[in-house]
């Protein structure tokens, strides 16, 4: 009993480190601090479970060596991927460490079922009654409870969701899986979600109301036989979570894959309760419901930042069904754009007063931080002031910029927040935006039409003079034209932002 | 309705701990500056890995001759450590640049 006490209280001692942990990491002087207390909570967690969890008839773990060969493996391989990743590789990785958490849940239920599926769908439970004087134990079955068949399909459902999400938003973000969509994709996806909660729903109430057929050996009780049907119909299940999840997340485009980052996030968090539930565990019912609720209100926020309605971005149809008319309304006041030789640029920057830098994904993609940061400086050092305007989903998440930007060395006070910055723009001199393209498109103020229409940006057109580095004039990751790049006081620089940003190096230490 | 309200009193321990998560997980996130979100999303990652503690659970409970589960539950410990610690590490190297910045200042 003893061990049940103190596992009790390491898991509660664990659960107040997550939320401590998770209150650090919201200041900045604390982050880091904050980081490592939850990861210790998280480890005595762990070692606690191994060594001192026991079930309700008291009886110790055991497979010792699968659970520490398990630990090892996933321990080395996830040290050398999160060590050996590039700054600008975060969200992918996040995303794939994200899919790796709901396929353990979705794994755990997988099991769960399996067990109960072995036994005939009966829970058999231990009561104890007193005959005569003496206590006796029987054991009684009765159908497994309808909750915790709830919390299995629940694990399940959402775990499997957010691995196939995961993965295909790991696949897109590195590149590997372009953006697809059909007609009619939406409605197809809710068609598969529905099947997937029918089937659920289906199976729960058959398994929950089976009933033992009576036998004359009290302990012996013969199930009514389901045969196979439940656990071939709980891997159909399975199956259709897993293709709901790939074709949810198949259309979105890549401006939308931070807040499906963030609501896989949340829904792992949720998926990790259910297991909470299920073992009546609380450190994991503490954890999971934290984090279900954390991300949850972050997708809502991002959401909000960039106009979507969290609706919208579930049944996937922002690439499906808006994309033609999008093209269509972006292509109309397409004009001509022209170029600025490296040189006037140069001359242009070192010569301004304030020299404003919008970050995008096109500086990630060409890991181009540190060349910023030495641009900043040198144009410091020559009296101009430099700033940089992050926009809130600039990048492939949000703060992806602010994150590479320090990977730099790149102040804090120089990076601005979009009203900030915003309001810093009539007086600034020179824009220079480095692949960033959707967050300072104006079709998002000024065209109802167009898919991003209300999206608050970056109102660069206000300062005097736009220079815009882009590796081509493909449109943005939302698919739509930037009527910025045809504006008179807008010149394009086209290249790589890493070799356009040194050669501006270069070309402006010559002068 | 019985069952229901039954139900309710049966499992009111756990019901208050999710309400009161909830508003702590709200009230956390909400006072975040835009700078923390990659790093607290990815905090936030790493700690919905406890789901390794059922993980752990499943595999010590399996049977040793129940080779599916043992399988599926090994495969299971091993995902769940990838995302602990993934996530942690991830975190931390994130979380390190912006403290050799606040050093530098």
């Amino acid at each position: 009993m003893l061990e049940i006490n103190i596992l009790t209280l390491i898991y509660l001692i664990a659960s107040v480190t997550f939320i401590i942990g998770l209150k650090m990491l919201s200041h900045p002087a604390t982050a880091r601090k904050g980081n490592l207390v939850a990861a210790f909570g998280m480890g005595l967690a762990i070692v606690g479970t191994i060594f001192l969890y026991r079930d309700d008839d008291g009886n110790k773990l055991h497979n010792y060596g699968w659970i520490f060969g398990g630990l090892f493996i996933g321990g080395i391989v996830g040290t050398l991927a999160a060590k050996k990743v590039k700054m600008t590789a975060m969200p992918e990785m996040v995303s794939l460490f994200n899919g790796m958490g709901g396929a353990c849940a979705a794994l755990i239920s997988m099991i769960e079922f399996g067990h109960f599926a072995k036994m005939g769908y009966l829970d058999k439970i231990v009561q104890s009654y007193e005959a005569g004087e003496v206590v006796q134990d029987a054991v009684l079955t009765r159908p497994v409870p309808i909750e915790t068949l709830l919390t299995i399909f629940a694990g399940l459902v959402i775990g499997t969701v957010s691995f196939a999400g995961s993965m295909i938003a790991w696949g897109k973000l590195n590149g590997k899986i372009k953006d697809f969509s059909f007609k009619g994709q939406h409605i197809f996806n809710l068609v598969v979600l529905t099947a997937v909660l029918a089937l659920s729903a289906y199976l729960i109430v058959v398994v929950a109301t089976v009933e033992p057929r009576p036998d004359p050996n009290i302990d012996d009780v013969i199930p009514k036989d389901l045969g196979s049907m439940p656990l071939l119909l709980f891997y159909a299940t399975f199956g259709l979570a897993m293709v709901y999840g790939i074709m949810f997340v198949m259309p979105i485009g890549g401006a939308d894959m931070p807040v499906v980052i963030s609501l896989l996030n949340s829904f792992t968090g949720v998926a990790a309760a259910c297991g909470g539930f299920l073992y009546n565990n609380n450190v994991m019912l503490t954890g999971g419901i934290l984090v279900g609720a954390a991300g949850t209100l972050l997708t809502i926020l991002m959401c909000k930042a960039m106009n979507r309605s969290l609706k919208n971005v579930l049944i996937g149809s922002f690439g499906g069904g808006n994309k033609p008319s999008a093209g269509d309304g972006g292509n109309k006041p397409q004009g001509t754009y022209k170029e600025i030789t490296l040189s006037d640029a140069a001359v242009l920057m070192s010569y301004a007063h304030k020299v404003m830098i919008v970050p995008g994904y096109g500086l990630a993609v060409a890991q181009a931080q540190h060349a910023c940061h030495e641009l900043e400086k040198l144009l410091e050092s020559k009296g101009v002031e430099v700033k940089y305007a992050i926009h809130p989903v600039a990048g492939r998440m949000p703060g992806h910029m602010n994150v590479l930007l320090a990977e730099a060395d790149v102040s804090y006070d120089k990076l601005e927040e979009m009203e900030q910055a915003n309001e810093e723009f009539p007086t600034t001199d020179v824009v220079l935006i480095l692949g960033a393209n959707d967050v300072v498109n104006p079709a998002a103020k000024n065209d109802p039409s167009s898919p991003i229409y209300g999206m608050p940006i970056l109102e660069v057109e206000l300062a005097k003079n736009v220079i815009v580095n882009k590796r081509s004039m493909k449109p943005g990751y939302a698919g739509i034209e930037n009527d910025l790049f045809f504006q008179p006081k807008t010149s394009m620089l086209f290249g790589d932002a890493k070799k356009v940003l040194q050669d501006l190096i270069g070309e402006i230490k010559n002068l | 309705m019985e069952s229901v309200f039954n139900w309710i009193a049966i499992n009111q321990q756990i019901i208050y701990i999710v309400i009161l998560m909830v508003f702590v997980g709200i009230e956390v996130i909400g006072r975040v500056p835009s700078v923390l979100h990659t790093p607290l999303m990815s905090g936030a990652n790493a700690i919905h890995g406890v789901v390794i503690i059922g993980a752990i659970i499943v595999m010590g409970k399996a049977e040793s001759d129940n080779y599916v589960a043992l399988t599926l539950g090994f495969l299971a410990v091993v995902l769940g450590t990838l995302n602990v610690v993934g996530g942690f590490v991830v975190t931390d190297r994130m979380l390190e640049m912006f403290k050799n910045k606040k050093a530098q200042k």
